[in-house]
């Protein structure tokens, strides 16, 4: 009986183990380029060993009985007649629950930690009427966490392209230009059908939708480019809709900022 | 008896052909009809199969090379809608259902027995229609999910067919589940209580809650979304003032659900099959009741965990996330019982018993992934990519396709009296195995790091993976091979089964193989311990 428990605390242990060490030494992940990227990172870990834990427990107990349990030639007849076994039933319904709950709460915590319980704003600087009703998307700042250093850019998408306007500006970029460290909020609308807005290397995605105006905030912490790539399906050219965004050092970006600028604007 | 069968049985005796010819009829026997959905759903799969294979034909390079655009997005349109409308749904609910559902409960036929014949005749030709309408001036190319405003802006024909064809296939699978609710609670024989039923009865019963609950919102819904396409209002048409996502939210309140009338039947099934080869009696029936009504009631709540980009308010997001991740619990349950199940039982390696082992370890793997895409801050990085893709097809093909070919080798010596050829078997589950993994788990990376979904072209750096993905797709369109190749040997050669090769103890062997017009020659039996497995030894001896 000792000897059974050894070797199913090893087996536990060893899942345990192996789980923990696939979780802490294989990346699955791109790049981390946002302040939403090693936020949600850590959630993916978490859920990767808990993921990996279950898993390997339960591929290692369906193979494990098929070949013990398996009928030998020379038998004949029934297994045992246990027809179940209600303190192990309310053990594995209490287990998962607290497990599933842990999950929920941390998975609070994370969407908090990056913004995503903060009511968004309805005097936003850059809306054009402050009655219409704004669904959020990830948002990283808050009412009064909004100043005028605030990068305010209008997306509009379309099939196939995305379409950057730069209010201070006064001008339209096929490209999206953003200094790096410093936050950008977004208003986004699409003149056709629903498109995305997605860049795996920042971890954020928000639909772009028309008739609904959505906002989208995030702050790029490398110096980059990275592709920005539709999610919903919109056309046939749903495939090839693609930008880049240019994350730059603030220098570079006022240099390309001030060469695009219209002078005649009037804000 | 519970049912009167007079006027029936002359009908079936003078009126309905003979052989083979009966499949082709509108035949009142439950267990053609169930035949019928089976034969028909694998035609369809086959048609469903053949267009996923242009596809990761399509995608074994980055560039859109093998078809137009827009015929690829008709392919992809067309894949997912005839998969799950037209294979899993009916196959699942339909065949199975209507073949052991009058057996479990000691009938000799459904409750209605021609509303039955109604809904299968519903599908061939909504399916020919469906699959004919890219010949007209091509089929729809907005996704199995039709949002709007695409719906509305893609060519107006092949969208309205789709409609319709989807219509009449939600009105088949109403039919079906009133059937099998009326069946289910009201033909049970005397004497038969409903916690002794076989656990598929209980996953039946809450399914076709489910399919009675929720088609009809997508049937309002999309009857909607016609009226927006040939008669320009203005529901989820937004130049007109409509609202999109409202569309969204009433689409998902069915297709959510669909989830469930997919994978649950399959529950049941594998509850049947697992006991009988294991030897051993389901573990903790009780909790497997309740944990499938568990499933049944969390999952008409949970739809708009398909909708956190869309724009949703932070507390929407939070309540679905976690009522989303709560129905782990009850799958959870429901696994760690089969798996106590196969503990200490005397397990025949077949390829029943592999390919149900298949299912449970796939769909853990499947349901590992819907916990995490579950959680709000995980899915906003991977919604719409082809993570999720990698997700479902755990579900619905290492899930329920799997169960649905551990059912055929399990009932397939009592519907046709032959057994199918194992050497077979076993290496049609090989391939299937490798091949599946080998297509669906690369692509959980893909998505990860930035392939969208429903793309015909793609960023370089991912044409390996994609590569690798496309052979596991070569091996699953191979495995069919042995499988067919098997079950026309078999259905001429094949070995006699007798009534019972399993020994098992579930009603349907009770009777000769295959079972007579009526099931039983005399009465009903009357079996309180469908799973009294290693009871009967014990007195022997």
């Amino acid at each position: 009986m000792l000897n059974k428990n050894f070797y199913l605390i090893l087996i536990i242990s060893l899942v345990f183990a192996i789980s923990f060490w696939i979780g802490f030494n294989v990346n699955l992940l791109p790049a981390e380029a946002s302040i939403n990227a090693p936020i949600y990172d850590e959630l993916f870990k978490i859920l990767f060993i808990i993921g990996l834990i279950i898993f390997i427990g339960m591929t290692i107990a369906v193979i494990y009985s098929l070949f013990k349990f398996r009928k030998r030639n020379d038998q004949i007849g029934d297994g045992i007649a246990l027809e179940g076994n209600l303190s192990l039933e309310i053990v594995w319904t209490i287990i998962p629950s607290i497990i599933v709950l842990l999950i929920g709460l941390y998975s609070y915590n994370i969407y908090d930690r990056m913004g995503g319980m903060k009511e968004l704003n309805h005097n936003h600087k850059m809306m054009s009427s402050n009655t219409e009703k704004i669904w959020a998307g990830i948002s990283q700042t808050s009412d009064n966490e909004i100043s005028i250093n605030n990068l305010s850019i209008e997306v509009s998408a379309m099939q196939f392209a995305f379409l950057f306007n730069y209010p201070k500006g006064n001008f339209i970029s096929g490209e999206l230009h953003v200094p790096v460290d410093q936050k950008v909020s977004m208003k986004m609308e699409s003149k056709d059908v629903i498109h995305a807005f997605w860049v795996p290397e920042f971890r954020i995605k928000q639909d772009i939708i028309p008739g609904q105006p959505t906002i989208l905030n995030f702050t790029p912490t490398k110096v980059g480019k990275y592709p920005i790539i539709c999610a919903e399906l919109c056309g046939p050219y749903h495939g090839g809709m693609r930008a880049s965004i240019i994350v730059e050092e603030e220098s570079d970006y006022n240099e390309w900022f001030n060469k695009n600028k219209k002078t005649e604007v009037n804000l | 008896m519970t049912i009167s069968i007079d006027p029936q049985k002359a009908n079936n005796e003078s009126l309905q052909p003979k052989g083979w010819l009966r499949y082709f009829s509108f035949s009142l026997d439950h267990k053609v009809i169930g035949i019928q959905y089976l034969v028909c759903g694998f035609l369809f799969y086959l048609i469903g199969g053949t267009l996923a294979s242009a596809i990761r034909i399509e995608l074994a390079s980055p560039m859109s090379d093998f078809m137009p655009r827009d015929v690829y997005n008709q392919v992809l349109t067309l894949h997912g809608t005839i998969m799950i409308f037209l294979w899993i749904v009916p196959v699942v609910n339909g065949a199975f259902g209507n073949y052991l559902i009058p057996f479990y409960v000691g009938a000799r036929d459904m409750a209605f027995p021609r509303l039955n014949a109604v809904a299968f005749w519903l599908i061939p030709p909504s399916g020919l229609m469906l699959v004919a309408s890219y010949f007209v001036e091509g089929a729809a190319q907005a996704g199995w999910t039709a949002y709007p405003p695409l719906s509305i802006t893609t060519p107006q024909s092949g969208q309205i067919i789709w409609i319709l064809s989807v219509l009449l296939l939600g009105g088949s699978s109403i039919f079906g589940g009133i059937n099998f609710i009326a069946t289910i609670i009201k033909l049970r024989r005397p004497g038969l209580k409903l916690m002794q039923l076989p656990m598929y009865c209980w996953a039946m019963l809450g399914t076709s809650l489910l399919v009675v609950l929720s088609t009809p919102v997508l049937a309002g819904t999309l009857i909607l979304l016609s009226f927006d396409i040939i008669a320009n209002t203005g529901f989820f048409n937004p130049v007109l003032g409509g609202n999109v996502v409202v569309y969204q939210h009433l689409f998902w309140f069915y297709s959510h659900p669909a989830v469930y009338i997919m994978v649950l039947p399959a529950f049941g099934l594998v509850s049947e099959i697992l006991p009988v080869h294991a030897r051993k009696p389901l573990f903790g029936y009780t909790t497997m009741v309740f944990s499938i009504m568990g499933i049944v009631v969390l999952g008409l709540v949970v739809w708009a965990h398909h909708m956190f980009t869309s724009g949703t308010p932070p507390w929407m997001r939070l309540f679905f996330t976690i009522a989303t991740a709560f129905i782990a619990v009850p799958t959870g349950i429901k696994f760690f019982n089969w798996v106590a199940t196969l503990w200490g039982g005397k397990i025949s390696i077949n390829s029943a018993m592999l390919f149900s082992c298949g299912f449970i370890i796939n769909f853990v793997f499947g349901g590992i992934t819907g916990v995490a895409l579950a959680q709000v801050p995980f899915d906003i990085h991977v919604h719409d990519t082809y993570f999720v893709v990698a997700h479902f097809h755990y579900i619905v093909y290492g899930g329920t396709v799997f169960i649905i070919f551990s059912s055929i080798y399990h009932w397939f010596p009592k519907v046709t009296g032959k057994m199918l050829n194992e050497k077979l078997g076993i290496l049609h589950f090989i391939i299937t195995f490798i091949g599946f993994n080998l297509c669906f788990a690369p692509q959980h990376w893909l998505g990860l790091n930035g392939m969208p979904r429903r793309v015909a072209e793609y960023d370089p750096q991912f044409q390996f993976v994609n590569q690798i993905s496309s052979l596991g797709a070569l091996l699953m369109a191979i495995s069919t091979i042995p499988f067919l190749v098997n079950v026309f040997l078999s259905v001429r050669n094949g070995k006699n089964a007798g009534d019972n090769p399993w020994n098992a103890l579930t009603p349907e062997w009770l009777t000769s193989s295959p079972p007579p017009v009526e099931n039983w020659e005399g009465e009903a039996p009357l079996v309180e311990e469908p799973y009294g497995y290693g009871k009967e030894i014990s007195e022997q001896k």
